[in-house]
């Protein structure tokens, strides 16, 4: 069947196609995909510099004596290797959903939304097969859909451009814009401030500004709510809720499990480098109801369950 | 046959320059396709070289600075030859004997140049690095030693570049007796503010820095961390500063030598030639700018070449290009 | 046993009172949370106690003496954000190595992988980051150690692991553990003692 017509095509509640699983209880309204992403693999070309080494109790002793031996020009320290972060990864956002990523921190699921986002180091290498709306993409129309249709929350509050004022980089109707800065009790003065005269949650907050202010489809946000506080996170996740409600799409990356699950309708659990589960929300109830042994540690691993280690990892 | 496989063998092909196995890479992919796999986009890929960047760049650096080195020594070696003039070979236009020509006395121009150059490099690095040594310590000094210091040094800086520094220049190399010593001391004087303020500014955002008040809690003392946390900051800035110093310092040498405060007119210097050169522009006697010309361009190319390299090798967030 | 107490102690950033006359004490058989809302000086106190900064009136005292002025502090801080802790210049066994030698297993306790150690900061995840940070505060053998929202940023298993590690290792060594956490689950899970500021 032709890919790309079944895509776009509505289908029933099942709850395995296209290479990915989920419940179905899922918001799933027209069934319709707005974006899909297939087999994405990214990696990173590293220069290698030590050879691996055993015990990680000796390590800094014997490592320090080999730097040494390394000479500026040896042939050692210029090769070159590609490590694969993502590999192999499916998921699917469909129009009128939340779909949370989450997983341990640093298994690269900044990696995942630069991927979408059309962001890439010069030593990355990303291949892999993206949909959005139906429609295959390459680079450079990932490239263009960026800000118009797919608007993205980076993780880091650097992203701010330091030497302009918060106004200016919003940008967009003022009126829509001294609505969003109500919403998230900003006060009209930090269009005149400079990023560096915010605390964290202010330039978090601005973030969300920026992201929403567009009439984006679909918003990609990357660990949008450290720095802020339980009543403003919620806010924002509400706020996501009602942007999804309207028949768009979250794709909503956290480690914050807690907060993940009281807005989103499917959870992708994201174990090195690819999504080992994605399931609904209520599954996260209880740890029988999960299927892969990293889903049920993550649920153990809460806080406000077991706060342990269980299963394998 | 996962895609991933696939640009391993590309990978190994290169590293092996193997066309053949990169061929074989290629073809898989093409049987891939035909068996109705639907092949991945390729979104990004690191751009592909024979030699790594960091092995290029290594080479890079290694190379100009050879290069900067054998004109510097063959210069000092040719100076005497340099002085000897030939009036029966005089005003000659390039040609297989004399590829640079030779001037209004007969001297080779090519001899003449790279004694020139030598010198020039000589003055050049020795003002470019007295100069930015006075900047990184003035620098630290007034980003570290109190508010006096500080007011001090920010004073001078100020007042160093509120003159006119080609005045400045003229006075010391004059003080000084001109020659050599005069020139290099001269400019060595006279470019150190702005660097100066660059690095103060520099120093005291790593100061400011969370490691830095880590380090001082973990019992290090102050020189401790001026050489592991403040010196490696800086050297990037102080590096780039040195860099735009040479020819700076070069030309300069050029300038008042044109101006007569500078070197004396028997000595072969870039500046010296250039300005000799003027006066027999307007006979058609082109050569005798051209060619010094070019050769002081080539010069400070390099050692902006080699000194990019080297800063790029430095910087942990460039280390993966 | 020691003790780290704050003798009316007053900060204030310029016109701004963060602290006036606050006492407060910490033994080190204890786990003390800290919690209160954002703005209201966690911060500023955990550098007051760590001897980052200087209060205006009153003292720090360890043991009823005041923190040394050389040599390592015996209070050490592990911040909020680790990159910033960390000289983005240098490779992480080098910035470890800055705190002097480390117990055998701590390292492998806190799941530091080795590849990890030739990384510059930049190359690691921020939990990857907290464990180094807190590898480096426990090489210098404090008798206190201040988390300030240390978890904050790590997902559920790395909180797991890193916790879990502090409070074994706290327990062995008889270290006093002040966490600052706006968690009421982390709270209930580790503390001994929960001090709200806003009732000093």
């Amino acid at each position: 069947m032709d890919t790309q017509q079944h895509l776009s095509s509505v289908h029933t509640h099942e709850e395995a196609h296209h290479g990915h699983t989920h419940a179905s209880v899922s918001h799933h309204a027209g069934g319709h995909h707005l974006l899909q992403v297939e087999n994405l693999c990214v990696g990173f070309q590293m220069y290698e510099t030590l050879p691996q080494q055993s015990s990680p109790a000796k390590g800094i002793a014997c490592k320090e004596k080999q730097t040494k031996r390394f000479g500026f020009f040896s042939r050692t320290t210029t090769r070159q290797t590609m490590q694969w972060v993502i590999d192999h990864l499916s998921l699917s956002v469909h129009t009128g959903e939340i779909l949370a990523v989450v997983g341990a921190s640093g298994s690269g699921k900044t990696l995942l939304a630069d991927a979408i986002m059309g962001l890439y180091d010069t030593n990355t290498c990303v291949e892999g097969v993206i949909y959005y709306d139906g429609v295959k993409q390459d680079a450079s129309s990932l490239t263009a859909l960026r800000g118009s249709e797919i608007a993205f929350v980076p993780q880091s509050v650097k992203s701010l451009d330091p030497l302009m004022k918060i106004g200016k980089q919003i940008g967009g109707d003022p009126a829509r814009r001294a609505e969003l800065f109500e919403r998230y009790s900003l006060s009209t003065d930090v269009e005149g401030l400079y990023p560096f005269e915010l605390s964290g949650g202010m330039a978090r907050r601005v973030l969300l500004c920026t992201a929403l202010m567009g009439n984006p489809r679909l918003i990609i946000a990357d660990e949008p709510t450290p720095g802020l506080d339980l009543e403003l996170a919620v806010q924002a996740m509400k706020d996501f809720r009602t942007f999804a409600d309207e028949g768009k799409g979250v794709l909503l990356i956290t480690h914050d499990i807690e907060l993940a699950l009281r807005v989103a309708d499917r959870v992708a659990v994201f174990k090195d480098g690819t999504v080992v589960e994605e399931t609904a929300v209520a599954n996260f109830a209880a740890p029988h109801l999960l299927n892969h042994p990293f889903s049920r540690a993550l649920w153990h691993a809460l806080p406000e369950h077991d706060f342990s280690f269980e299963g394998e990892l | 046959m996962s895609r991933k496989h696939l640009f391993a063998n590309e990978e190994s092909a290169l590293h092996e320059g193997n066309d053949a196995s990169l061929q074989a890479a290629s073809v898989q992919a093409a049987t891939l396709s035909a068996q109705g796999f639907e092949l991945p986009t390729v979104f990004h890929r690191p751009a592909v070289r024979r030699f790594n960047n960091r092995r290029q760049t290594k080479l890079i650096c290694l190379v100009s600075a050879a290069i900067l080195v054998a004109i510097a020594l063959i210069g000092v070696l040719l100076m005497p030859v340099a002085m000897e003039s030939d009036l029966s070979q005089a005003r000659q236009a390039p040609s297989f004997e004399h590829p640079f020509g030779t001037d209004n006395l007969g001297h080779d121009m090519l001899i003449r140049t790279v004694a020139g150059l030598s010198t020039s490099i000589g003055i050049g690095l020795f003002a470019a690095l007295v100069s930015s040594i006075i900047a990184l310590i003035l620098g630290t000094v007034a980003a570290l030693g109190g508010k006096k210091a500080d007011a001090c040094i920010t004073w001078l800086t100020d007042l160093m570049l509120g003159i006119p520094h080609i005045v400045f220049l003229l006075l010391i190399s004059y003080a000084l007796g001109k020659g050599f010593w005069g020139v290099a001391l001269g400019v060595a004087f006279t470019h150190w503010p702005s660097l100066c303020r660059v690095i103060r500014a520099e120093v005291l955002q790593v100061k400011q820095s969370s490691y830095v008040a880590v380090a001082r809690s973990l019992g290090r003392s102050p020189l401790y961390i001026a050489l592991h946390h403040v010196l490696p900051a800086v050297l990037p800035q102080y590096l780039v500063g040195l860099i735009l110093m040479f020819p700076h310092a070069i030309l300069h040498e050029a300038a008042i030598t044109f101006l007569g405060f500078g070197l004396p007119p028997e000595q072969p210097a870039i500046g010296i030639i250039l300005s000799e050169s003027m006066s027999y522009l307007s006979v058609g006697m082109w050569w005798l700018a051209v060619f010094p010309g070019l050769a002081l361009l080539l010069v400070v190319l390099l050692f902006d070449r080699a000194g990019q390299g080297l800063r790029r090798l430095l910087d942990p967030a460039r280390a993966q290009e | 046993m020691s003790v780290l107490e704050l003798q009316q102690v007053s900060f204030s950033y310029g016109a701004k009172t963060v602290f006036a006359n606050c006492s407060l004490s910490f033994d080190s058989h204890e786990r003390v949370a800290l919690y209160a809302p954002s703005g209201r000086g966690k911060t500023t106190l955990c550098r007051l106690l760590a001897g980052y900064s200087k209060p205006q009136a009153g003292q720090v005292l360890l043991d009823g003496q005041p923190l040394p002025q050389m040599g390592p502090c015996p209070v050490q801080l592990i911040w909020q954000h680790p990159e910033q802790a960390l000289d983005p210049l240098l490779r992480m066994q080098t910035s470890l190595q800055e705190a002097g030698p480390l117990e055998e297993d701590v390292l492998h306790r806190l799941g530091i992988k080795p590849e990890w150690l030739t990384r510059y900061p930049r190359e690691l995840s921020g939990g990857e980051m907290q464990r180094f940070c807190i590898a480096r505060a426990l090489a210098v053998h404090p008798q206190f150690l201040i988390a300030d929202e240390i978890s904050t940023m790590l997902d559920a298993l790395t909180q797991v692991q890193i916790w879990d590690f502090l409070c074994s290792y706290c327990d062995e060594h008889e270290v006093g553990l002040i966490l600052v956490t706006h968690s009421q689950a982390l709270q209930d899970r580790l503390a001994t003692r929960v001090v709200n500021l806003d009732s000093l």
